[in-house]
């Protein structure tokens, strides 16, 4: 088919978390250009298989830019180099032949690697774990509409709530602050009026979840503003600051234990 | 094997509440003694979870991928329907359920679909108390919009994303509890067995995603929430990852298999580009709401568009035709998916579809963008807009999206009586994994709305009855049954290791794929069929001797996951075909080309088809049995489905 | 550990120390650019001295001062401490990186900001200890006629050498004698390597405020729709333009002209 491109692939191979890994070069030939960034490694992977090589590994599964689950630094940038978009919802309309790519995992000690370019981001579970929710049961609640609450609110909330916990956030910073993605979480509960009975105990909760991971401290450089593939603004980590340095400084209750205690 | 669907006897609005209270009770203080395994995260299985351990059990939840929140239901768009009547359009519990057993083509439940109806109420009030940010309107109160098959808008939403927020609600109550300790969360884990003792499930053989480790997992009940199959057909809207594994092991350990030939085919996707493609992306239905579909009037203009000579603004309104609107003036463009779907097909059928490949219709905006401007068409749908914009490199603000049907959803599943539990005790069966509310079709919406049904309002009520029943003796690890079923797994992966032929298997999916869409999938004939059936029984055989399968089991490798999927693909694709070759019917997402009216639309018949067609494994290479649960209606006359 | 000290001993805590010391430093260096203006002044040094004397001998300046010292080194202290844990979250690096879309300055904060700490040794190594510790500065005497305004300057050696300032008035005379910083500087600014020195080091000023005044206001929270845009114009035209060229000017002007 006319158009299509071949393409030298350089990728991160590393057996598993223990062992140490180095960059493989490949070949990615005949690649149409409508095909997606993860169609291209499926094609590398079907001749690999058939090579009797093992396949490059990594993590992917709703290819429609919701589940979160694709990664991928691509040429020095996470999900690649178009704004605002995941690496499953990258084409190859977006490379020229002829063209070297650099496939990385994301690189952070609180993501450690567990195969080629596959990560465990299970801290995000984790900080989430440590009070991301409204401590409500199912069932007891009051009429949905019962709760007024204003359409600007509503939408900046959900502005926020759009973070589909990818962690380019922390494969952009410089850091590896995971400071967009915490914040992101914080301010949608700090924003809706469910959320605000846990409000200072939950920031401070999250925010100590997340230094004990191993995250590094944000320095506001906004480079995980420009690559957040939803677009999660600088916003809510200054919404976090003042609501972190609010619960610490001055207000007199004390954390509570999120799950709400025993059974 | 007669089949007792449980269906409390009574007046439609009382059979839940009555069955409520005749449901036993486990005591507060005993409820600690229980252990619930969930399987999969998605809405049903995450609202399961977090509710079951809310009300004390413990709870053990599993999911394949790297965390809950990743489940497949986070990529539904449009919204969540619910009988609220906020709207004063004349909604009611009852119009819902109307609507939805009528949407189904009298081919569901009436109790099951009433209480569907009556809890979706309940949903949404639990939704926003989490946190969920729904739209709303400028004085503060809940915003709704309309979806297909129904002529009120009853349905919530949260912009283009209404799966994943709700589902981020569902996981930040799982989450508590996994801060709590009362659930145990296992995630990159995947079920490959249930273990049945005494005819009673009691626990699960999986595998560690990571190291390959094969565990034993005991429980006093598995809760099976693992959705659909539509990855069956190799392209759907099924993420890469979806699978039959743990309904068909359980289903080959004696749990039934219901309507397995009910698929839904969305209308509203994006056309398959080439042979490379992965999986195919919807394009919420709720486009339908503003955006007109039509296709040229004629060949010749059809011609000169997939040569690209013109463009589609090109093309004058009289040769346009808008089919939808033209045959159905009532419902318009938002009548029930199969009917859109179908629709679109005999458009191409008929040498009219557009595109490149000519497998394609337009939706078209330009009229909500006169009508609306664009900044508000972009509010509502920007990001919908964007998506097809990455795929595709069109600009649908300029010109109409190419759209064309893609398996979406699948009605059929395990069956499960009223109380959501299989033909197996202890085994029970959420969402879309299970076959029960939809009939055989499903709704726009409504997805969304069953899964949180079953997870946070019917299983934590029918499970204690069970549960009570049993009492809350600990299982016994050691019972022969888990050391028999663990090594049934481990000769399996075994056996797909050592598969060393010629052939990926992802090409043996792609060719199932083929073959499924091509005979199964929106219009089936008998003949087709019968040809489906040999070409898929040579796959599978071919399979098991030509695959290849690389790499080992103590590691990461997704080779080896996906080939143990596949095999399963490859024996339910079978089945399916032998439902829909048993079922000499059309109804709903289910077409017989010999079964249709003189308009072209779905042809039931009441009286030889109005069941249930539940299938009973009976052994390798063994032909399945058929089980009839008899379809009653006491209170809604059957008709022929009308949206004109 | 007590609530206090865990908030402080947290990621968040330890921006917030930085913030709120980068934001003090923000404010001396408007009071000393405003002081240095006195160099600008034809006055033989007059102001300058008087200025930089009163502000070693007025006791809460001093203790203001004391502050600003403790400022700079916890400043400085945060930074190694947030910039070796920040290392320590990425232990292995990324093979490829292209042009990263968020601002040089951000990102080179640390650089930034030893470049002004090396500078701030040579600066008050070089005036402030001298100044203050050594007998190389040496005096003047300003004869001012309060009637007609003339002034007549000379050099003074005190007889006692703890000695340091006097103002007296005879027959409206006001005689001041004080440390004669005034030379100091101009000889300082007499070389070119002193010259260059000072120039770069107020471009790395005016990069580490470019940054580093709005970023304060980010990790404080301090953000607003309306009063953001305002905080930007102010780190830009004053604090990362105005500022670093008035400093800049200084041995410049007197390099050149004097």
């Amino acid at each position: 088919m006319s158009g299509n491109m071949n393409l030298t692939l350089k990728v991160w191979r590393q057996k598993d978390a223990k062992s140490t890994g180095k960059m493989v070069t490949y070949k990615a030939e005949n690649i149409s250009p409508d095909m997606s960034f993860l169609e291209m490694l499926d094609v590398v992977n079907e001749s690999l298989i058939l090579k009797n090589d093992e396949p490059i590994h990594f993590d992917h599964d709703c290819r429609e830019g919701i589940c979160g689950m694709c990664s991928l630094y691509i040429n020095g940038r996470p999900h690649g180099p178009k704004r605002a978009i995941t690496t499953c919802q990258l084409h190859m309309r977006s490379f020229h032949d002829g063209e070297t790519i650099t496939i990385e995992p994301w690189r952070a000690a609180a993501f450690p690697v567990i195969k080629d370019l596959a990560v465990d981001r299970s801290a995000f579970d984790r900080i989430q774990q440590a009070g991301g929710y409204v401590s409500v049961n199912t069932g007891g609640v009051p009429d949905a509409n019962e709760l007024l609450i204003p359409k600007v609110i509503a939408d900046e909330a959900f502005n926020s709530a759009t973070c589909i916990g990818c962690g380019a956030c922390v494969a952009a910073c410089k850091n590896a602050s995971a400071m967009l993605f915490v914040s992101a979480k914080v301010s949608q509960m700090a924003l809706l009026p469910q959320g605000q009975p846990e409000r200072w105990s939950r920031v401070q909760s999250m925010v100590a979840q997340m230094d004990e991971e191993g995250f590094g401290s944000c320095t506001n450089t906004g480079a995980c503003e420009a690559e957040c593939p939803k677009e999660i603004t600088l916003t809510n980590i200054s919404r976090m600051n003042n609501d972190y340095f609010s619960a610490k400084l001055f207000r007199e209750e004390k954390v509570h234990d999120h799950s709400g205690g025993g059974e | 094997m007669s089949l007792e669907a449980k269906i409390p006897p009574g007046p439609l609005a009382e059979k839940w509440s009555k069955h409520k209270f005749n449901l036993k009770l486990v005591n507060p203080a005993n409820k600690r003694k229980y252990d619930v395994i969930v399987v999969g995260t998605g809405l049903a299985g995450a609202s399961a979870a977090a509710s079951l351990a809310e009300l004390g059990y413990n709870v053990k939840a599993f999911c394949f991928q790297d965390s809950p929140r990743r489940a497949h239901s986070i990529a539904a768009q449009g919204g969540i329907n619910a009988a609220k009547n906020y709207q004063n359009d004349g909604d009611s519990v009852y119009r819902l359920f109307y609507d939805t057993i009528k949407g189904g083509d009298y081919r569901a439940r009436e109790g099951n679909v009433y209480r569907l109806a009556e809890v979706s109420v309940n949903i949404i009030d639990q939704c926003v108390a989490q946190g969920v940010p729904f739209a709303r309107e400028y004085g503060g109160l809940l915003d709704n919009r309309s979806f297909g098959g129904s002529q009120v808008s009853r349905t919530f939403y949260a912009r283009g994303q209404t799966g994943q927020q709700l589902l981020l609600g569902a996981y930040s109550a799982l989450n508590r509890q996994i801060h709590k300790g009362k659930v145990k969360m296992y995630t990159r884990t995947e079920m490959l067995d249930v273990v049945t003792v005494d005819g009673h499930a009691k626990g699960i053989i999986t595998r560690n995603l990571t190291n390959g480790q094969i565990d034993t997992h005991t429980g006093h009940a598995v809760l099976l929430c693992t959705g659909g199959y539509g990855n069956v057909f190799y392209l759907s809207t099924n993420a890469i990852g979806s699978n039959v594994t743990a309904a068909w092991r359980a289903h080959k350990r004696g749990a039934f298999f219901a309507n397995p030939c009910y698929t839904q085919i969305h209308p509203t996707c994006i056309p398959v580009t080439g042979d490379h493609q992965s999986k195919l992306t919807l394009m919420s239905e709720s486009l339908r709401n503003d955006g007109r579909v039509w296709a040229p009037k004629t060949v010749e203009v059809a011609e000169k568009l997939r040569k690209k000579e013109i463009t589609a603004a090109q093309v004058k309104e009289d040769d346009r035709d808008y089919f939808l609107e033209r045959k159905y003036p009532s419902f318009g463009n938002l009548v029930p998916r199969d009917v859109a779907s179908r629709n679109a097909k005999e458009m191409v059928d008929d040498g009219r579809g557009v595109g490149g490949s000519g497998f394609a219709v337009f939706l078209d905006f330009a009229d909500a963008i006169n009508r609306l401007g664009q900044e508000a068409v972009a509010a509502k749908y920007g990001n919908l807009f964007d998506m097809y914009y990455q795929i595709t490199d069109e600009d649908p603000y300029k010109q109409p999206m190419r759209i064309y049907p893609a398996v979406h959803y699948t009605m059929g599943g395990l069956w499960v009586d009223y109380n959501l539990s299989t033909n197996v005790p202890g085994l029970y069966a959420l969402g879309e994994c299970n076959f029960s509310d939809h009939g055989a079709n499903r709704l726009g919406a409504s997805a969304l709305m069953q899964g949180l049904a079953d997870g946070y309002f019917v299983i934590p009520y029918t499970l204690g009855d069970y549960l009570a029943t049993i009492g809350p003796k600990p299982v016994d690890a050691g019972h022969p049954a888990f050391a028999k079923t663990k090594q049934d797994v481990v000769d399996r992966i075994n056996s797909l290791l050592a598969l060393n032929g010629t052939k990926t298997v992802n090409e043996y999916h792609r060719d199932l794929g083929h073959i499924m869409w091509e005979y199964c999938g929106m219009a089936r004939t008998e003949e087709g069929l019968t040809k489906a059936k040999g070409l898929i029984q040579a796959l599978r055989a071919d399979f098991w001797k030509n695959a290849k399968v690389v790499g080992a089991n103590d590691e990461v490798n997704a080779a080896l996951e996906k080939a143990g999927r596949v095999a399963d693909f490859l024996e339910l694709g079978e089945l399916m075909v032998d439902d829909a070759q048993m079922r000499k019917e059309s109804c709903g997402g289910h077409f017989r080309l010999e079964s249709q009216t003189e308009e072209g639309e779905a042809l039931r018949d009441d009286d030889n088809f109005a069941f249930v067609g539940a299938w009973e494994y009976k052994g390798d290479n063994q032909p399945e049995v058929l089980n009839k649960e008899t379809l009653d209606f006491e209170f809604v006359h059957l008709t022929q489905r009308s949206y004109k | 550990m007590s609530e206090i000290k865990q908030t402080f001993n947290s990621s968040l805590g330890k921006k917030l120390i930085m913030a709120l010391t980068g934001l003090f430093l923000c404010t001396f260096i408007i009071v000393h650019l405003g002081g240095n203006l006195f160099l600008f002044k034809n006055d033989q040094g007059y102001g300058f001295n008087v200025y930089a004397n009163f502000l070693t001998h007025f006791p809460p300046i001093e203790v203001v001062a004391y502050l600003l010292y403790l400022a700079i080194l916890v400043h400085a202290l945060y930074a190694l401490i947030l910039t070796i844990n920040n290392r320590k979250s990425r232990p292995v690096a990324y093979a490829a990186q292209t042009k990263s879309p968020a601002s040089w300055s951000s990102k080179n904060m640390g650089l930034l900001g030893s470049i002004l700490f090396l500078f701030l040794v040579i600066h008050m190594g070089d005036f402030w200890y001298k100044y203050k510790f050594t007998d190389t500065v040496g005096f003047k005497e300003y004869r001012t006629n309060v009637l007609t305004n003339e002034r007549i300057v000379n050099d003074f050696k005190p007889a006692d050498p703890t000695f340091e300032h006097s103002s007296t008035t005879e027959n409206d005379v006001e005689i001041v004698r004080v440390k004669d910083l005034h030379t100091k500087v101009a000889s300082s600014f007499s070389q070119l390597w002193y010259v260059i020195v000072y120039v770069i080091a107020m471009g790395a000023l005016s990069f580490h405020l470019l940054h580093g005044f709005q970023s304060a206001f980010q990790t404080l929270g301090w953000t607003h729709r309306k009063y953001t845009p305002i905080v930007k114009f102010i780190g830009k035209w004053f604090f990362a333009i105005i500022i670093p060229l008035g400093f800049a000017l200084m041995p410049i002007v007197y390099y050149f002209f004097k």
